[in-house]
């Protein structure tokens, strides 16, 4: 088993982590093999479950650790900070429903 | 925040009428509008604007609960209700569950903070199985109320 990574991601949706950046969320983390959590104060939850990346209420502005433990962790990781530094918008939304994953920005 | 505190008890329906995701919006907005919650003149509009936000995505997010929603100018604080379906509705749900359980919430544009603070109440309150299970199987609406007030009363979840 690979060590985990750790990184810290800003809320920059200025609605905060509400549902549809937590759906985005889901469905890129479930891309990959690699057990994935995020949270903050110490009370870190499934980035893999929607129910559970609600129960942070997660405002604009929020820094968030995010965890990630398996093969593809780094890309994982990858993935999610730029999905944060995006803010999550419609574009990120379209990459990631599309056939194949693109590299283009 | 707390149930108490955006959910219009007046408005909670057991045994939703409703087979579809649209009829269990109309039915849910249509218990809003008979507690006094929302304008008769709006219902449509808000409405249409609970789909249009499904259309984005589905508000279905797995255990049987569906949390549909929007953004309305009409209202001037977050108000909102819950619903029951004894039979469940296919609502596109993310895991293809039928949803059992509704909570519907409209929030004024200018307080996004108050549905982000709603959606932790409820996901929080949802994590525990036998709060989910127990609305679920609630035959009156006066059964949701109490389940709600006992949640709210920290009779379900530590943290």
């Amino acid at each position: 088993m690979s060590e985990s990574l750790t990184r810290t991601v800003t809320v920059r949706d200025p609605l905060g982590l509400h549902m549809r950046p937590a759906d985005l969320l889901v469905r890129t983390a479930g891309r990959y093999a690699s057990q994935i959590t995020i949270g903050k104060n110490g009370e870190m939850v499934d980035c893999k479950s929607i129910l559970s990346l609600l129960t942070l209420g997660a405002d604009h502005g929020c820094e968030l650790s995010l965890e990630a433990a398996g093969p593809d962790a780094a890309d994982a990781l990858d993935r999610i900070e730029q999905l944060f530094e995006s803010g999550f918008d419609d574009r990120e939304a379209e990459q990631v429903e599309g056939v194949r994953p693109s590299a283009d920005h | 925040m707390k149930f108490a505190d955006f959910i219009t008890t007046g408005a909670i329906r057991a045994k939703l009428d409703a087979t579809t995701k649209e009829a269990a919006i109309e039915e849910l907005v249509g218990a809003l509008l008979e507690a006094g919650e929302i304008d008769a003149d709006q219902r449509d509009d808000i409405i249409a604007s609970i789909m249009k936000r499904e259309e984005l995505g589905s508000t279905g997010i797995g255990r049987g609960v569906a949390v549909p929603h929007t953004k309305h100018p009409s209202v001037e604080k977050l108000v909102g209700t819950v619903g029951v379906s004894e039979e469940g509705v296919d609502f596109d749900s993310l895991d293809g569950e039928r949803v059992q359980l509704f909570f519907l919430l409209i929030s004024p544009p200018e307080r996004p903070g108050d549905h982000l603070r709603a959606l932790e109440n409820i996901s929080r309150q949802l994590r525990d199985e036998t709060f989910c299970r127990f609305l679920k199987q609630s035959s009156k609406a006066e059964d949701i109320q109490q389940l709600l007030a006992e949640a709210d009363d920290n009779q379900f979840v530590s943290g």
